[in-house]
């Protein structure tokens, strides 16, 4: 019997893959938004709105991660000026986008004609935050109905998020939500990052982060 | 969850490293694996048995060594752990925390024949 010393990162493999989506990306000058958050929050709500407000500003593509089904590919369709769709079910990871599909969706996109990406992974909140896939930007989405104490429940996708979206404030007057508690837990644990409160049925904050995210890919392209 | 990307990881690891000290059986492999890596042991372990059916490592022994989460006030510098999901600082009871520890996930050394 012999031991050898290893020490070597398990997820090295992804993150050396993600590096090179990131690079692929870089020379286009195309910037890419990982969008997590739970199932039913309203990531392709979310982008569908993103998307009418930066029609004619940017050339956006979607990356649509889910286990099974096209149908939120078959919603984006109209308005982004590509869609790749990926379905999870018979990959060797389901919960989570990882960044050999990411690598494998991009080959099939038309980078030079795009500014964005944006890339809705699968709903989870645990395992899509240990899988780089090559962003720039890591955007959360939390809706109300969720809950005020997700941050402290899942802390590291809200740690490492550069942004957060609080999604159907329209039902504020209808839920235990306390947006103080959560913008202190999320903060607290995440100082640098943007905090923005939307609703995708009454449009509100919907024109003022879509602004907020055409300048970060201005200043990142 | 995402276990199975990970046990994929382990065995191609230990197997590149037994294949580089021509070994012929590997027969434990030591992993540390935090708290906030989301990776559950018992999970690694289903899925290892599986996977390494008909390689030198079938059998292996999987030992996880488990890091606790450590945080950090950034007030008062206290370190601490969570209890409970409660992130403030036990001295000072301000909320601005850092992760100082426990999202390890890397295998530390294996025993090779």
């Amino acid at each position: 019997m012999k031991k050898i010393e290893v020490v070597q990162d398990i997820l090295e493999a992804n993150e050396s893959i993600a590096r090179g989506n990131k690079q692929l990306l870089d020379q286009h000058k195309v910037f890419a938004v990982n969008i997590m958050s739970a199932p039913g929050s309203g990531k392709t709500s979310l982008i569908l709105k993103i998307m009418a407000q930066l029609k004619g500003k940017l050339k956006t593509a979607v990356i649509e991660g889910d286990i099974a089904s096209t149908v939120d590919a078959e919603k984006v369709q109209e308005q982004a000026d590509a869609v790749v769709q990926i379905n999870t079910r018979h990959m060797p990871e389901s919960c989570a986008l990882i960044a050999a599909m990411v690598d494998q969706a991009l080959k099939s996109l038309p980078l030079e004609e795009l500014d964005l990406v944006l890339i809705e992974n699968v709903g989870n909140l645990v395992c899509p935050s240990e899988f780089a896939l090559g962003e720039h930007m890591r955007l959360v989405i939390s809706s109300l109905p969720e809950g005020h104490d997700k941050p402290l429940k899942y802390p590291m996708i809200f740690a490492d998020a550069h942004a957060v979206v609080v999604n159907k404030m329209d039902l504020l007057p209808y839920v235990d939500f306390d947006l103080g508690a959560f913008r202190r837990s999320v903060e607290g644990m995440n100082p640098g990052v943007t905090i923005f409160q939307t609703s995708c049925k009454t449009d509100e904050g919907i024109e003022e982060f879509s602004s907020w995210l055409l300048q970060q890919v201005k200043a990142g392209n | 969850m995402h276990e199975y990307t990970v046990t994929e990881n382990v065995l191609r690891i230990a197997l590149e490293k037994a294949g580089e000290a021509e070994a012929s059986r590997v027969t434990q492999i030591n992993l540390v694996v935090g708290d906030l890596s989301g990776a559950v042991p018992e999970c690694i372990q289903f899925y290892f048995d599986s996977f390494s059916k008909n390689t030198i490592a079938e059998g292996a022994v999987l030992h996880f060594d488990r890091v606790q989460a450590q945080l950090r006030c950034r007030s008062c510098s206290t370190p601490f752990q969570p209890e409970n999901g409660i992130w403030d600082c036990p001295a000072c009871h301000s909320q601005g925390i850092e992760v100082v520890g426990g999202r390890d996930l890397y295998i530390e050394s294996m025993e090779i024949e």
